[in-house]
C-alpha cells in the first residue's frame, strides 16, 4: 500500500467501528467530528496515527478513531506518549485527556511533557467537572462550586490551564471551543505544524453536569461578546460589533476601544504577556481568550533522546555485544 | 590484648604464611574513601586469581556527621584459593579508622581477630563523637582481640611531606596508606591499583602523586616498621577454566537488558526514577548508547513504567528499574501492561521495607507483592537474580519470557547482589540462543488483536503498520480488542491471564537437588542466599549429616516437578530474608509438604554459621517428630 495508490481520505475512514456513548448532546461528539475531518483533510494517514488518553469522558476518545489507540490510565497519558514517540519518533502521536486527568492525577506528567517538548499535540478537554464519576468539581472549577462532594461549595482555587502550561515552558498553548468547527479546525491545524507539544484546551459542554459556565460564556449567542480570539499579528478586538478591543497598561490588561486595541504576540521572549492574558477569566467584567497563547520554537525530547544514541554510536561505533561482556579487565584460568 | 606499634617493632624474620581464604572489613567515615578501598583491594585479588565476593555496607545519608556511628561505612570482602560463595560471615581483620566504625564493627569481628586501627583519629574529640564514653583502645573493648596501632593521620602526612596539596587534601590520601598496608600484608601486587590512579586523577597529576605515594608507604610500612607478625598469600582460586571479569549485580544487569533485547532484535528502552539501590541500573544503561539503548529518567516513578510501556505499545522493548516503594508506586500501571499484554521488564532491587524503611540494606521482601500486589487478578511471571554473575543470565531471560508470552515480567535482586562483586566466568556469545520477535503486519482472516499462539500469547503489532490499526486499553477487552462488559468474557479473559502466566513454567527448567534426592530435610532458597545457603549446608555433611538442597530461580510461576521432588523429604526449610513470604507461597501451591520457615530481616544478609546450626537443630526436630 502506498501514498500514491491512496485515494483521498475522508472522515469515514477515521472513523472506528464503536458505537460512540457520549450522553446525548455533550460536546465531545462536535471534537471527535472535527478531529476526524481535520486528519482526513489534512491528509494523514492512519497508520501512522496513534491516540493515547487518560481516563476519564474525553479519554473515550481513542476507541472511536480508526488510527492506533491506546487508552491508558488516571493522568499517565503523557506519560505513555513520551514512550510511544520517543520509541518511534515517525509516528504522529495525540493525547487525548480532560481537566481532571491531565490537571489533577496526572499534572506531574503534563508539566514534564510541555517541559520537554516532545513533537505531540495534546487535546484538553475542560468542562470543569469530573463528568464519568458523575459530577464532582475538578481542579478547574470556580471556588464556589457546589456539587456532590462539595455540598457547601468548593475552596480551592482553581488552575488556569493555560497559564499551567505556560508556567511548564509550554512551547504552544491555545484554546479553542467545541462547538466552533472554524476555530476549531484552524487552532488544530496550527497545533499540528507545530514541531513540539502542542497543549490545546478545548472548552466542552458538559450538558449533563456543568452546563452553566459554557451557558455564560461560550454558547452561540453570546460568544461574540464573551470571548476573544487571539490571533498573532492581530489587534486584540472582539464583540459582535467588533467594536471592542483589549490593551496591555503596565502590568496589566484593559479594555479600551477597539481602534486603540494592541496587536497580539505569541512569540514574546517572556510568557508574561500570555500569562495576564490567560488570568483574565478571573474577571467577568473581561472575555475569555481564546487562540494562540503562545508558539515559540525549542528543542524536541525525542529527537535529543535519540540522537544521543546516534552521537554515540558515531564517536564509539556500533556496540557489539562482546565489547560490554568482555569490557575492563579480565583475566583467563586455562 | 596483644599490641603491636610502630614503637615496638617484633624482632626476628617475617614468615610467608599461606592462607586459604580471608575476610577483611574497611570500616571508616563515609568520608574515609571506604568503598574505593574495598574495590580496590578486590580488584587486585580478583586480577591475580583470587575468588571472591563482597559485600558493601553504607549509610543511607550521603554525608552523615563526621566521626559518628551513623556515619560508618564498610566494606567486607572475601578472598579465596578456593571456590566461594559469600562474602563470609566473620571479618579475621578489622580495619578501622575511626573510634566509630571500630565500635560499630567489633561485633563481627571475629574471636581473636586482627584490628588495625588509626590511633590518629582517637582524640577526645573523636571519641565524643562517637559516643565512646572511655577509650577503646584502653578500656578492655579489644580484649581478645590482635590489636595493631598505627597513627596513619601522622604517617600520611610524614610521607606527603613534599606534596603540594593543603593539609585537609593529604589527609584524604588516608585510604591508600591503609590499603597498602593491606596489600603488604596480604602479599597483593600494587600495580593495578597504581595504574588505577593515574587513570582516575589523569586530570590531577598532583593527586595523583600523592595517592600512589601514600598508597607506597602503607607497603613499605608493612615491610619496615614490622607492624604484623609476618606477611600472608591466599594463592590463586582454581576457578572452572575460561575467562573471567570481576563484575557487580547492577552492571550484569545492565548488560543482560541489553543483551536481551539484542536476542529479541529489538530497540531497548530503559525508562527509570532514581532511587536506591537500583539507580546503578540506569547509570549502567545510560553509558551503553553507542549499543543502541535509550535512556529515559522519568518525572516519577509511574511516568518511568508508563513510558516503558508506551515504548513497548511502539515496538520497541519497554525496561523499567526500581526499589520497594518505587514497586508500589508503579502496581496500576502494571496492571495496564497485564491487561494490555504487553512485554515489559520490570527490575526491582528489593530493599528493606516497609515505606523508606533501611534503603541501603537487603531484604526479600517484595516476593508476594511482585507475584499478587495489584488490583484484581493480575498475574505476571517473576524471576529471581541469585548472584551479582548471575544477572546477566537473568536480565536475558526476563527479556525472554517477555517477548514469547506478551507478558511483564518482574526480576528480582536485591541490594546484596546489586552492589555486591565476583567473579564473572564470561559466556560465549555465539552460544546464546536468540529469541527474536516477529511482529504480525497482516491480517488473516481470523486475525484477532487478542488471539492467542501456542504459548497463549497474543500478536504483537506495531503502530505504523497500515491495515492494522486497533485499540487497546486497561478496560476489559473481547478477543477483538473492542471493550467489552459481557461476563462470560471477562471470566474468559481472567482465565486465558492466568493460563498464559502459568504456561511459562513448560519452558524453564525444574531445579536440580544438590545432596540425596529423599532424606529428612530439604533446604529451598530463592535469591541472594544462594551462596549462603550452598556453604551452610556443605558444613552440615562436612559434619557427617545429611541435607539437601535446592535453589528457585523462577519463583512465579514455579517450576514443574518441585511437588514430586518436596515429597521425598520430611521436612523443608525455607530460609528467607523476609517473614514467611517463600513458605506462605509454597503453602498454597504445593500444600501437601511439611515447611518449616526460617526469617531473618535485620537488613544483613544470612551468616553461613547461623543458617547451619538452624539446619541442624531442624534436623534434630525432625528426628524427634
Ligand atoms: S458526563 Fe458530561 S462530559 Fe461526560 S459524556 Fe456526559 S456530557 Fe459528556
Amino acid at each position: 500500500m502506498t501514498d500514491i495508490a491512496q485515494p483521498k481520505r475522508t472522515k469515514k475512514d477515521f472513523a472506528s467501528d464503536q458505537e460512540v456513548r457520549w450522553c446525548p448532546g455533550c460536546g465531545d461528539y462536535a471534537i471527535l467530528n472535527a478531529v476526524q475531518k481535520y486528519l482526513a483533510d489534512a491528509g494523514k494517514d492512519p497508520a501512522k496515527t496513534v491516540f493515547v488518553s487518560g481516563i476519564g469522558c474525553s479519554s473515550r476518545f481513542p476507541y472511536y478513531m480508526n488510527t492506533y489507540g491506546f487508552h491508558t490510565i488516571h493522568g499517565r497519558a503523557p506519560a505513555v506518549a513520551t514512550g510511544v514517540k520517543v520509541a518511534n519518533p515517525d509516528l504522529d502521536v495525540w493525547i487525548v485527556t480532560g481537566d481532571g486527568d491531565s490537571l489533577s492525577i496526572g499534572g506531574n506528567h503534563l508539566a514534564h511533557i510541555l517541559r520537554r517538548n516532545l513533537d505531540v499535540n495534546i487535546l484538553m478537554f475542560n468542562n470543569e467537572i469530573y463528568g464519568l464519576t458523575k459530577g464532582q468539581y475538578s481542579p478547574t472549577s470556580p471556588v464556589g462550586t457546589k456539587k456532590k462532594s462539595t455540598p457547601m461549595g468548593s475552596i480551592d482555587r482553581p488552575f488556569e490551564p493555560a497559564q499551567f502550561a505556560l508556567g511548564s515552558q509550554a512551547t504552544f498553548v491555545a484554546r479553542t471551543i467545541d462547538q466552533d468547527i472554524q476555530h476549531m479546525t484552524k487552532t488544530l491545524a496550527a497545533a499540528d505544524a507545530h514541531r513540539g507539544t502542542s497543549f490545546i484546551e478545548i472548552l466542552q459542554n458538559c450538558v449533563i453536569f456543568n452546563k452553566d459556565f459554557y451557558a455564560a460564556n461560550v454558547e452561540r449567542k453570546v460568544r461574540a461578546d464573551r470571548t476573544i480570539d487571539l490571533v498573532p499579528g492581530e489587534p486584540m478586538i472582539y464583540g459582535k460589533e467588533r467594536d471592542k478591543g483589549l490593551r496591555f497598561n503596565g502590568f496589566e490588561i484593559e479594555r479600551c476601544a477597539a481602534d486603540e486595541a494592541d496587536v497580539w504576540r505569541a512569540d514574546t521572549k517572556s510568557t508574561a504577556p500570555a500569562v495576564i492574558l490567560a488570568g483574565m477569566r478571573d474577571d467577568p467584567e473581561m472575555p475569555v481568550p481564546v487562540g494562540l497563547f503562545r508558539s515559540v520554537e525549542a528543542p524536541n525530547y525525542e529527537i535529543g533522546v535519540n540522537a544521543q544514541v546516534d552521537d554515540a554510536v558515531a564517536v564509539k561505533g556500533a556496540g557489539a555485544l562482546e565489547d560490554l561482556v568482555y569490557a575492563g579487565e579480565t583475566w583467563t584460568v586455562e | 590484648m596483644t599490641t603491636t606499634s610502630a614503637q615496638d617493632p617484633q624482632p626476628g624474620e617475617l614468615p610467608l604464611q599461606q592462607l586459604d581464604r580471608v575476610v577483611i572489613r574497611f570500616a571508616g567515615d563515609s568520608g574515609d574513601g571506604m568503598q574505593v578501598t574495598g574495590n580496590q583491594f578486590t580488584r587486585t585479588s580478583a586480577l591475580f586469581g583470587n575468588d571472591l565476593a563482597t559485600l558493601p555496607d553504607f549509610p543511607a545519608e550521603i554525608r552523615a556527621p563526621a566521626g559518628t556511628r551513623p556515619g560508618v561505612s564498610g566494606f567486607q570482602l572475601q578472598f579465596s584459593s578456593e571456590d566461594i560463595h559469600t562474602p563470609g560471615d566473620a571479618p579475621d581483620v578489622l580495619v578501622a579508622m575511626n573510634p566509630a566504625a571500630l565500635m560499630v564493627n567489633i561485633g563481627t569481628l571475629k574471636p581473636g581477630g586482627v584490628i588495625v586501627v588509626n590511633t590518629g583519629a582517637f582524640r577526645e574529640t573523636d571519641l565524643k563523637k562517637a559516643k565512646c564514653d572511655t577509650n577503646p583502645l584502653e578500656d578492655g573493648t579489644l580484649e581478645g582481640y590482635r590489636v595493631i596501632e598505627v597513627d596513619i593521620n601522622a604517617r600520611v602526612n610524614e610521607a606527603l611531606a613534599e606534596s603540594p596539596l593543603s593539609n585537609k587534601d593529604r589527609q584524604r590520601c588516608k585510604n591508600f596508606y591503609t590499603l597498602g598496608l593491606m596489600y603488604w600484608v596480604y602479599s597483593r601486587p600494587l600495580e593495578p591499583t597504581l595504574a588505577w590512579l593515574e587513570e582516575k586523577f589523569a586530570k590531577k597529576p598532583e593527586l595523583v602523586e600523592a595517592n600512589q605515594l601514600a598508597l607506597k608507604a602503607g607497603y613499605n610500612a608493612g615491610d619496615i616498621r614490622e607492624l604484623f607478625q609476618g606477611q600472608y598469600e591466599v594463592p590463586k582460586a582454581k576457578l572452572a577454566p575460561g575467562t573471567y571479569r570481576n563484575i557487580m549485580g547492577n552492571e550484569a544487569l545492565a548488560i543482560g537488558l541489553v543483551a536481551g533485547a539484542r536476542l529479541a532484535n529489538l530497540k531497548p528502552v530503559f525508562c527509570s526514577y532514581p532511587i536506591t539501590p537500583a539507580s546503578g541500573v540506569l547509570e549502567a544503561l545510560a553509558a551503553y548508547k553507542n549499543h543502541g539503548i535509550v535512556t529515559i529518567q522519568s518525572e516519577d516513578e509511574i511516568a518511568a513504567i508508563c513510558s516503558a510501556i508506551g515504548a513497548s505499545f511502539s515496538g520497541a522493548l519497554g525496561m523499567t528499574g526500581t526499589s520497594g516503594p518505587g514497586m508500589a508506586l508503579k502496581g496500576e500501571a502494571m496492571g495496564l501492561a497485564i491487561s494490555t499484554e504487553l512485554p515489559l521488564v520490570i527490575v526491582d532491587v528489593q530493599r528493606a521495607g516497609p515505606s523508606t524503611g533501611m534503603p541501603t540494606k537487603v531484604e526479600q521482601s517484595d516476593l508476594l507483592s511482585s507475584i499478587y500486589g495489584r488490583n484484581g487478578d493480575a498475574p505476571m511471571p517473576v524471576i529471581a537474580i541469585s548472584k551479582p554473575s548471575d544477572a546477566f543470565d537473568m536480565a536475558i531471560e526476563a527479556c525472554r519470557i517477555a517477548v514469547q508470552y506478551m507478558t511483564p515480567v518482574i526480576l528480582l535482586s536485591d541490594n546484596f547482589i546489586a552492589n555486591g562483586a565476583e567473579p564473572w566466568p564470561l559466556p560465549d556469545l555465539d552460544a546464546m540462543e536468540p529469541f527474536e520477535v516477529e511482529f504480525t503486519t497482516e491480517k488473516s482472516d481470523d486475525f484477532l488483536s487478542f488471539g492467542r499462539n501456542e504459548n497463549l500469547a497474543r500478536p504483537w503489532v506495531k503502530p505504523g503498520t497500515p491495515g492494522m490499526e486497533f485499540r487497546i486499553g486497561g478496560l476489559e477487552k473481547a478477543p477483538t480488542s473492542n471493550i467489552s462488559y459481557d461476563p462470560d468474557n471477562h471470566q474468559a479473559m481472567t482465565d486465558l491471564r492466568h493460563a498464559k502466566v502459568r504456561k511459562v513454567a513448560d519452558s524453564i527448567p525444574t531445579p536440580e537437588v544438590e545432596g540425596p534426592e529423599s532424606g529428612e530435610l530439604l533446604v529451598v532458597g530463592w535469591g541472594s542466599t544462594v551462596g549462603i545457603l550452598k556453604q551452610a549446608c556443605d558444613r552440615v555433611r562436612a559434619g557427617g549429616k545429611d541435607v539437601s538442597r535446592l535453589h528457585l530461580t523462577h519463583v512465579w510461576p514455579l517450576p514443574h516437578g518441585l511437588d514430586e521432588i518436596f515429597s521425598k523429604f520430611d521436612r523443608i526449610l525455607v530460609p528467607e530474608m523476609n517473614v514467611e513470604q517463600m513458605t506462605v507461597l509454597l503453602r498454597g501451591e504445593l500444600p501437601e509438604h511439611t515447611y518449616v520457615s526460617y526469617n531473618k530481616v535485620t537488613g544483613q544478609p544470612f551468616l553461613v554459621a547461623e543458617v547451619a546450626e538452624r539446619i541442624e537443630a531442624t534436623l534434630a526436630e525432625t528426628k524427634k517428630a
